[in-house]
């Protein structure tokens, strides 16, 4: 337990706890969207899917039971991360108290420079997503225990569709850079690695939001329906 | 060639500062940037005024004395296209006529002295708190009595030529200094004389790194960008590699509370 506290007390690891909580976020997110794929299958597939998630480990282990073993591995995961980005975020505002008049990058990439906006929209759409998906009081016509219908319903309001595209690119743009950075942070990457993990941010990043747009996009078009 | 100046001029640390603007139309391509300034200052100190401060010792770009910040870049470094420190960047990457600002490098740790002069104290300290290695005193070892492999020998020198400049921290949006504190532990760390005191030395570089004010790390990868000598920001990995194991397997040391 020291040995972990210890690791608040410096920037670089407090950085290692947001690398190793945004690590969780992007095994999460990469299953979550394989998850939704299930649409594509109908109404009793999406729903089946969407009960076995609950039922995993039966009879060893009570119903919903994993279920909420991974939401609150999820939650101390987001609260982890948050917390540090907050805490890391003031300490570099205050590092340099007088701005520059005049200031330029020579290699950051927009993704690298939006890091902080992006978190921040990525966190407000998931509180967003909670109260629309799974709370359903962000949904005008919700029904508990029928997924499918509340995907289906819920993505004929065109103006939750672009909130969900908005969101899905800043998290793509998050991971663009974020997934290397992850390594860089943990200090597992090197010169021989680094165009690997450059590579591997990017194409996550991309896919991930090519992956979660379909879809919101497939209801809107009527392709699911 | 004509040129229009806009320089950060401060009396001392305690005053607020503020910009003013020169005009000089004796500019040659073949000046560097601080003959450049040099030329100007003749030009003030002839008038009666105060000539702009600036750092510099060797003019030949392994000193690390000369910085600043051109049009927003450390040492102009996306005017020459290529890594430089402000004495090597030549006034041939200008045009006639272009508007250049001058501004000293800015972060918490290093305060103004005076108009582009900053103290940069802090860097010392880190080196003080670990960027050495113990040797009981005597005869001089033979050279080449420990071997040491080609590659780890070129990959520490390479983070050995360090010249303190200051100028990752200055385009570091976080105004971090990783880059200088991960090139001094990377450098010991790939030596056979730098593993006696591996582990205690990053945790107190770290910690003295973090208690002088620097802001931490996002990997935004300026700093390697603008650093004269190319180092990489693989030594900033090294370090949090070294790190995480020190904090895994040391006790920390007491936390520094002083003031500088
Ligand atoms: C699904 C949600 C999220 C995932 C998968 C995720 C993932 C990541 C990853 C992998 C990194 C790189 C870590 C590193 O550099 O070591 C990162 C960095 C960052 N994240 Fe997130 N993140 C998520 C949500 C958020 C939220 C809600 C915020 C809130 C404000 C946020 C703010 C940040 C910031 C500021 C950084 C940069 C940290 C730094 O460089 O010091 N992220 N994220
Ligand atoms: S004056 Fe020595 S490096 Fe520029």
């Amino acid at each position: 337990m020291a040995a972990v506290v210890s690791f608040t007390r410096t920037t670089i690891g407090k950085k290692m706890l947001m690398a190793v909580s945004g690590a969780i976020g992007y095994g999460f997110v990469i299953a979550h969207m394989a998850g939704n794929f299930h649409a594509f299958e109908g109404r009793e597939e999406f729903n089946a899917y969407a009960e076995g998630l609950r039922t995993i480990g039966q009879p060893f282990v009570p119903h919903t039971g994993l279920l909420w073993v991974v939401r609150i591995v999820l939650l101390v995961a987001v609260i982890t991360h948050v917390w540090m980005a907050i805490d890391l975020s003031r300490r570099d505002l205050a590092s340099r108290p007088v701005k520059y008049a005049k200031k330029d990058t020579v290699q950051s990439s927009f993704a690298t420079k939006t890091l902080r906006y992006g978190g921040t929209a990525i966190f407000l759409f998931l509180v967003y997503h909670l109260m629309h998906l799974t709370l359903g009081n962000a949904h005008s016509n919700f029904i508990p225990n029928d997924p499918y219908h509340n995907l289906v319903s819920g993505f004929q309001n065109p103006i939750s569709v672009a909130v969900y595209l908005v969101a899905m690119a800043a998290l793509g743009m998050h991971l663009y850079h974020g997934v290397w950075s992850m390594f860089q942070s943990l200090g597992l990457n090197s010169r021989r690695t680094d165009l690997f993990f450059r590579r591997l941010a990017q194409a996550s990043g991309i896919l991930l939001f090519i992956g979660f747009s379909i879809v919101p996009i497939s209801v809107l078009l009527g392709i699911v329906k | 060639m004509k040129l229009t100046l806009n320089v950060w001029r401060q009396k001392g640390p305690n005053d607020s500062g503020h910009f003013e603007t020169y005009h000089t139309d004796k500019v040659l391509p073949e000046m560097s940037f601080l003959e450049m300034l040099d030329v100007v200052n003749q030009d003030l100190i002839a008038e009666g005024k105060e000539p702009i401060a600036f750092d510099h010792d060797c003019r030949e770009g392994i000193c690390g004395t000369c910085g600043m910040m051109i049009n927003g870049v450390p040492h102009g470094r996306q005017i020459a296209g290529t890594p430089t420190t402000t004495c090597q960047l030549h006034m041939r990457f200008f045009k006639d006529g272009d508007t250049i600002t001058i501004e000293p490098w800015r972060a918490k740790a290093f305060p103004v002295l005076k108009d582009l002069v900053v103290d940069r104290s802090a860097f010392d300290h880190i080196i003080q708190s670990g960027g050495y290695i113990s040797v009981p005193t005597g005869a001089a070892p033979d050279g080449n009595a420990i071997p040491v492999p080609k590659p780890k020998a070129d990959y520490a020198f390479d983070a050995a030529a360090c010249i303190g400049c200051g100028a990752c921290v200055a385009a570091c949006p976080n105004a971090s200094a990783m880059l200088f504190t991960g090139a001094k532990v990377a450098h010991l760390a790939a030596l056979p004389q730098g593993q006696a005191e591996r582990y205690d030395r990053v945790l107190r570089m770290v910690d003295t790194h973090d208690a002088e004010g620097f802001g931490g790390c996002t990997n935004f990868a300026e700093c390697e960008a603008v650093c004269p000598k190319g180092i990489s920001i693989d030594v900033i990995a090294q370090m949090n590699r070294d790190l995480f194991w020190a904090n895994l397997t040391r006790s920390q040391p007491k936390a520094k509370k002083e003031s500088h």
